[in-house]
């Protein structure tokens, strides 16, 4: 996973809530086998549109997406993130995310951040007013900073660790080696099983 | 103080505990299907890792898969190269695999239940937000992304931060024609879609307790729509006389060690949930959707609400996108809706008593001219069972299509879809933008309200057949 330290980007309004994993990356897009290729999926419905605020000029190369609550609703498809990655985001604020949104996105690198629904809204404003406007996620001081606003964020240590120094969940697993036979030496004989071996 | 039941299974599968960082669990049992695994298994193969435990890893095919000609090569190509993909891995690393045609294939989430692999108290994971059907044993079931089921293949284990505990504690008896899914519906439509965020759902109370396991399982299935990750029910008797005889159920002495442990997974008089809902049961009604997210509901008798009528910006705003998308008029009867297609099936509604309950409406009946209606039991078994009791019959005397087990129009991802415009009533989980296909417009509907609808070509209720039309000589 790449490290997440501080980004500063351009962002992109979204004002909508309950934006469903659907919504993010259709499921048609699911057949794919790789992690890559999935920025063309992006909002793939709304982007038909041409109105639609990602398709408009001045929001090219923006990074940050600031969204509404309920980010990231429905199905675990970790595809959402790696589209969002694809096309170019690094952070999304939201006052609410779904949990297994979340989870995905904290395992690849890509910041999602919890703000209150006051400070969202500040945020719109001032980027639906100004496209150029820059907004900073900075995860070692815990902020978010734009012109006239300083907002800190709530991460777990453990999960702003892993990201800071862009860990792989599982060669941290790994050194519980011990741990985990231990667990499994003593797991009740009536636990089910798929396969006999 | 004591501990909830979703604190006891937690707890019984903490391999670490460790100040300051998550717990790290052990996973009991861990299903695949074709569309979350390969990126997992190509992350196994670049880092030289093996899959832990085999004996608790099983995969099966679901969403890809075509419901019509299963014994003809997969026409769409990009689906095909999935499936193989699945069956490359699975031959590779030698995981258990019911593909296409296997008499155990199905829909992952009704698979595991039917073998007697989900089992009261325990850790039940799967790359599938559905996963949280398996809760209905008194399991603890999410689902979880692609990363982490390459991280569960490599250690059998997941670091996870414990969730909240909310009671949904539901009293009284579901009226005649009411069934788990208008619970559900009605549950997720007074908490929202992320009112569950952060909690595992508990259901309980005298209502719940009378359910059928498949019930319950419904219920359990829509947890994440409420946002909550799993939802569980307490195991009884129901469960244990569910799960004696199946293949995967233990035997002799080891079933006995097992209720014994499956009678002390209930919730302590005295611990203490961080939320309590108190429904009533008495009260319900048929109930479906009308917007473009689950919590979006309202019972059948009401009409679509009027967006302004909501005083929360944000709902107010998502309702009008609703409306519009869904080419619904605020203060329309619900009744009014007309529909062109009608779906039975999904991991949600597509077990055998679903589709009793679907055929038992449709018997003597005819689907409406001009409606396309689509019967997918959950998996090949379910679709055995229902050919034996001559279901299959009923439902094409009727007019309605009986298909071969998968996801099917449940999300757009096999042939099985809504054209643009099209309008469904669906026993699926999700009526969000596109679900069923590009355009589509869903309405949740239990498969009883799904039959009615069918015959009355508008969203309808059982009790509105009393006047349909019944073909002469029936």
């Amino acid at each position: 996973m790449e490290a997440f330290t501080t980004h500063t980007g351009r962002a992109v309004p979204l004002r909508r809530s309950n934006v469903d994993t659907d919504q993010i990356i259709p499921a048609h897009w699911l057949k794919k086998v790789t992690r890559d290729g999935f920025e063309d999926g992006l909002f793939e419905a709304w982007r038909k549109d041409e109105n639609f605020i990602l398709n408009r000029p001045e929001r090219q190369g923006a990074t940050v997406l600031v969204a509404g609550p309920d980010f990231g609703t429905g199905s675990s498809r970790e595809h959402a993130v790696w589209a969002l990655q694809n096309y170019g985001f690094k952070a999304v604020i939201s006052s609410r995310f779904a949990d297994i949104f979340r989870g995905n996105s904290l395992k690849n690198g890509l910041l999602t951040v919890v703000l209150d629904q006051k400070i969202v809204d500040a945020l719109w404003e001032l980027t639906e007013q100004d496209p150029t406007a820059e907004v900073t996620v900075d995860l070692e001081t815990r902020e978010v900073r734009a012109e006239g606003i300083t907002a800190s964020f709530e991460l777990d240590e453990n999960s702003r660790w892993r990201l800071l120094n862009g860990l792989d969940d599982i060669s941290i697993t790994l050194q519980s080696e011990a741990d985990i036979a231990a667990y499994e030496a003593k797991r009740p004989s009536y636990k089910p099983r798929t396969l006999q071996i | 103080m004591g501990r909830t039941l979703a604190e006891k299974v937690w707890d019984d599968h903490v391999v670490r505990r460790a100040e300051g960082e998550p717990d790290l669990l052990f996973i009991d049992l861990h299903l695949l299907h074709e569309v979350t695994s390969p990126q997992a298994f190509d992350g196994l193969r670049q880092n030289g890792r093996q899959v832990r435990r085999l004996d608790l890893t099983i995969a099966t095919e679901d969403h890809n898969t075509p419901t019509l000609d299963i014994d003809k090569p997969i026409a769409d190509p990009v689906s095909r190269a999935q499936l193989e993909t699945l069956r490359k891995n699975c031959a590779e690393f030698g995981v258990r695999l019911h593909p296409l045609g296997d008499v155990e294939q199905g829909v992952v989430h009704v698979v595991g239940p039917q073998l007697g692999l989900t089992q009261p108290g325990t850790t039940v994971v799967c790359g599938d937000s559905h996963t949280s059907t398996h809760g209905a044993f008194g399991a603890l079931a999410f689902g979880i992304g692609t990363s982490q089921v390459e991280h569960v293949l490599a250690t059998q284990t997941l670091p996870l931060a414990r969730p909240r505990t909310m009671a949904i504690t539901v009293e009284g008896e579901l009226p005649e024609g009411v069934t788990a899914k208008d619970l559900i519906l009605a549950i997720i439509a007074k908490i929202g879609t992320g009112g569950g965020q952060g909690y595992i759902l508990e259901y309980r109370g005298s209502a719940i307790e009378k359910l059928s396991m498949e019930a319950r399982m419904t219920i359990c299935n829509m947890s994440i729509e409420a946002g909550a990750r799993a939802g569980m029910i307490a195991p009884d008797e129901t469960t244990f006389e569910y799960l004696k005889g199946r293949p995967h159920a233990p035997e002799g002495a080891d079933w006995d060690a097992a209720v014994a442990y499956w009678k002390t997974l209930r919730t302590d008089d005295d611990a203490e949930f961080d939320a309590e809902v108190v429904i009533n049961a008495d009260e319900l009604s048929p109930f479906v959707t009308w917007g473009t997210n689950p919590g979006q509901g309202a019972p059948l008798s009401a009409n679509v609400p009027d967006p302004a009528s909501y005083e929360d910006a944000s709902e107010r705003l998502a309702a009008e996108k609703a409306l519009e998308y869904m080419g619904l008029d605020a203060g329309q009867p619900l009744r009014s809706i007309k529909v062109d297609t009608v779906f039975v099936g999904s991991c949600t509604n597509g077990r055998i008593e679903d589709l009793r309950a679907a055929a038992d409406l449709l018997k003597g009946r005819k689907v409406a001219d001009g409606v396309r209606m689509l019967v997918v039991p959950g998996s090949a078994r379910v679709g055995l069972q229902a050919v034996s009791e001559g279901l299959d019959v009923v439902f094409k005397e009727a007019g309605a299509e009986w298909r071969h087990a998968g996801c099917s129009m449940c999300l757009g991802m096999n042939p099985d879809q809504l054209a643009p415009g099209e309008r469904s009533a669906s026993t699926s989980n999700r009526n969000f933008e596109g679900r069923q296909g590009k355009g589509g417009r869903t309405h949740l509907v239990s498969p009883q309200v799904a039959a009615a609808t069918a015959v009355l070509g508008r969203l309808a209720s059982p009790a509105d057949l009393s006047d349909a039309p019944v073909p002469a000589g029936v």
